[in-house]
């Protein structure tokens, strides 16, 4: 067991290392961020003599040493844009991203699982097969579009909720709330819909199929010839058992509601990391890329890890192959 | 109990946006400020949102003419060309209360000297600022400058006290990541005083009513809310769902539709920006070409006719939509030394191209790539797009190469582009600005976005004279001078001006100023 996390946890560090060094790499072919900090009346001197200050002289590998020798300590450099510590401006926006992915998560999770029993039960019902062809929609029309779909109706056209920003936030501590405030409450509902329809329609469309194979097991029968009634036998003994898979794919698909706010932040104007990465890309702000990308990328190797301990917690077969070698 | 919480928040903000709407100016546009140090940064945003709390000497009115702000006369002293005298408003207080004086003055030049200071270089003449009494200040410069005053028109004038007060005496290390108290706050004399701010978020601003100007002024707005919107849709539909009153970068594909929408208007004005393709002439042998030994660009009829092939009105319609001023010349209308004459040089005639082309030899045409941006001017890869099409009609066989502007610009600065697109503004309104950058020969602190290779002794010499000579009549016709040779020589195929739009609700009024500078205390709002 021990040995086994060792492993893992060895191999997450060496999948984390690898992801800078590309993303170190690529960064040059993003452009050059020196014409975007000195304006046109800049001499080569002044060139010259920043590109030197920021390390940008160095050859790739130097720069991505210098980087994690400083990221180990808690430094992640300097914004090129905003001329502030990276650290203290992506923890000025997490908040926001976090708020918005835990509301569209949450909206996912409960009308994905709700509409997935609902459409798995009534599968021949004409609600149900409306609510079918609708979700072909969310999985297949692009975030942004959905997005300035929604701004042109509800904002646009009914001016019934903002079409950008977070409305009035307040202050607890370090983190900005928007869950406090009626102006908050309203600019969330857009950006949470946009960002989850796609898990939402995943979700429904997983638990809709885990559900109908498993109406028809063994012991479904068995217990409808037990005379239980509908309720029970559906939500007591099939859902629960259709909620294994659901579990892994929702816990992958967090991350993703964070790392892929990217888009809808930047449709929404939503103050958060995604759109603070957007800038960076835009501006070639590489300390703010860098400290993003491995962000994320810490992000998804520690919900594998997760992932993994808890398959090893689950199933009793790696034990007894762990145990074998 | 958080229920309750709620309606109290829920019921305060609708009474504080019933209470204040109808003076707020809601302001939107792409980009935000990057700091409020009144000398770290030179660029558009960052003054536009000093230019509401901070003044310089001088600013630029709507039209771009020259209005006393913290001074009310200046001019050159009698007996010494080398000095500028500036006269100082008198009473004029700070946001915090102190008065402002000659050694505000002094020591705002001074700070703008500093290495930090963004704003160095366009000072950079000036070799001494002294107080001559409270009220005037002399300004001494290496050499006669007769255009001093065009380079003040940014350049903001903070409280002394204030500034020692709060360990901000030297301009932030913008790279190095420092913040000082100027950063994030503003002691300005101007006309709105720094309620609140949230980079890239939000910044408010509320009037100032102890301001110099107020009877002088229309000062209607009484809170400004400015907010970057960057998505160019999102920005026009906040505009359309009215939670919006005034939006700059208008996307120019919106335009009819923002001026369709009840209530809503869009005011245009030539903006001071002006679209052109450079061509590297300077070189031997061009690198991404299809001609070995030799570099068509070279041949100024090539040149020629490869801008009588572009049809600029046809761009106009097509890819700008309407929204763009035809150009015969590198120089922004209202710049001095531009003249409506050769602004309209620039004419199509497929006939003489051809036969120009002949004649340089190249009947048969050549191939070259096109460097181009696609995210820093209006529809810039679409101007592009077209010029191929243009071009290839004298057969010249133009490969586009389209990229976002952090990868093209180095293209030009490092001499690896042969024929690129380069916008150009004029912040002084002076010609020399346009020679000193894109015309003399490239060397390192002069001529650096010259891309054309193009280098010619005796031009050089006569664009270096015109910093110092006080004879104004006989700088501009220097001026006309310089400008008759690029023209002859074909250096850069001018394309058009761009135009600035501006979207209002009704009932706010502004007109539209060249610079892209809106200054709030112009406005009316109902």
């Amino acid at each position: 067991m021990f040995a086994y996390i060792v492993r893992r946890m060895l191999q997450s560090v060496i999948v984390l290392l690898v992801v800078g060094l590309v993303a170190f790499s690529m960064f040059r072919f993003v452009g050059d961020p020196i014409d975007n900090m000195l304006g046109q009346e800049r001499t080569q001197a002044d060139i010259d003599r920043l590109r030197a200050e920021l390390g940008l002289d160095q050859p790739f590998p130097v720069q991505y040493y210098k980087f994690l020798k400083n990221a180990v300590q808690g430094n992640f450099g300097v914004s090129y844009r905003q001329g502030r510590p990276v650290s203290t401006i992506i923890a000025e926006r997490a908040p926001a991203t976090l708020e918005l992915a835990f509301v569209s998560g949450f909206l996912a999770i409960t009308m994905g699982i709700a509409l997935g029993v609902f459409t798995a039960i009534r599968r021949q019902g004409i609600a149900a097969n409306l609510i079918m062809t609708v979700s072909l929609i969310g999985v297949s029309l692009p975030t942004f579009l959905i997005g300035i779909l929604l701004i042109y109706i509800f904002s646009v056209e009914l001016d019934l909720l903002p079409s950008f920003g977070r409305g009035e936030t307040v202050m607890i501590g370090n983190w900005s709330t928007g869950f406090l405030t009626a102006s908050g409450l309203k600019a969330l509902i857009l950006p949470a819909i946009t960002l989850g329809l796609y898990q939402m329609t995943l979700i429904m469309r997983l638990v809709r199929s885990e559900m109908l194979e498993v109406l028809r097991a063994d012991y479904v029968r068995f217990a409808r010839a037990r005379g239980l009634s509908d309720r029970v036998i559906n939500f007591r003994h099939a859902l629960k058992n259709t909620m294994v898979p659901v579990i892994t794919i929702t816990g992958l698909q967090l991350g993703s509601i964070i790392a892929f706010a990217i888009i809808t932040e930047t449709v929404f104007q939503w103050p958060g990391v995604g759109l603070l990465f957007i800038n960076a890309i835009q501006f070639v702000d590489i300390p703010v890329m860098a400290a993003y990308l491995m962000l994320i990328s810490v992000m998804f190797v520690s919900i594998n890890l997760i992932v993994d301990l808890l398959y090893y917690a689950i199933d009793p077969r790696l034990r007894v192959d762990a145990r074998a070698t | 109990m958080i229920l309750k919480n709620l309606m109290i928040a829920a019921s305060a903000t609708a009474l504080m946006a019933a209470g204040a709407s109808a003076e707020t100016l809601r302001w939107a546009r792409a980009g935000d400020a990057l700091t409020l140090d009144p000398h770290s940064q030179n660029e558009g945003p960052s003054h536009t949102i000093r230019h509401q709390m901070y003044e310089p000497l001088i600013i630029r009115d709507v039209t771009g003419a020259f209005e006393p702000a913290l001074a009310t006369e200046w001019g050159p002293k009698a007996d010494d060309p080398n000095v500028w005298v500036f006269k100082l408003r008198e009473g004029v207080k700070f946001h915090d209360g102190a008065d402002f004086n000659a050694e505000d003055v002094v020591f705002s030049f001074e700070r703008a000297k500093q290495p930090n200071s963004d704003m160095k270089e366009l000072i950079g003449s000036i070799t001494e600022v002294r107080a001559v009494d409270d009220y005037t200040v002399e300004i001494v410069t290496d050499g006669p400058n007769p255009i001093l005053p065009s380079n003040l028109t940014n350049l903001f004038i903070l409280d002394k006290g204030w500034a020692e007060a709060n360990n901000t005496v030297n301009v932030q290390d913008f790279e190095g990541g420092e913040i000082t108290y100027a950063t994030t706050n503003a002691n300005g004399t101007g006309p709105y005083v720094l309620q609140s701010r949230e980079p890239d978020v939000k910044t408010v601003m509320v009037r100032n009513d102890n301001y110099w100007g107020i009877d002088q002024f229309p000062m209607e707005v009484t809170e400004i809310v400015y907010t970057p919107i960057q998505n160019a849709a999102t920005r026009v539909a906040a505009m359309l769902s009215g939670e919006v009153n005034f939006l700059q970068d208008m996307p120019v594909q919106d335009i009819d539709r923002v001026n369709g929408a009840d209530g809503l208007m869009v005011k245009q004005a030539p903006q001071n920006r002006v679209i052109f393709f450079g061509m590297n002439q300077g070189a031997d042998d061009l690198e991404a070409d299809n001609v070995d030994g030799k570099n068509p660009l070279a041949d100024v009829r090539v040149r020629q006719a490869m801008s009588m092939a572009i049809n600029r009105d046809a761009i106009k319609q097509v890819v700008m939509r309407g929204q763009s001023q035809p150009a015969g010349m590198i120089a922004p209308p209202f710049v001095n030394g531009w003249t409506e004459a050769m602004d309209g040089e620039s004419t199509t005639n497929l006939e003489k191209a051809k036969e120009l082309m002949a004649e340089a030899g190249y009947a048969d045409g050549f191939s070259l790539r096109l460097d181009c941006p696609n995210d820093r001017y209006i529809n810039d890869e679409g101007i592009c797009q077209a010029a191929v099409g243009m071009l290839g009609q004298i057969g010249v066989t133009v490969n586009l190469d389209a990229k976002p502007k952090a990868q093209h610009f180095p293209l030009i600065t490092d001499g690896k582009t042969d024929f690129y697109m380069l916008g150009w503004g004029v912040p002084t309104y002076d010609s020399e600005y346009i020679f000193n950058f894109l015309v003399h020969g490239r060397e390192d602190d002069i001529g650096t976005w010259n891309g054309t290779g193009y280098q010619d002794d005796a031009l050089d010499t006569k664009i270096k004279s015109l910093a110092s000579n006080t004879d104004l009549d006989a700088r501009n016709a220097d001026i006309a001078d310089i400008w008759r040779v690029v023209q002859d020589e074909a250096l850069y195929i001018p394309i058009h001006h761009q135009v600035l739009n501006w979207g209002m609700a009704d009932g706010v009024g502004i007109e539209v100023d060249a610079e892209d500078q809106p200054k709030v205390k112009y406005f009316t709002i109902k």
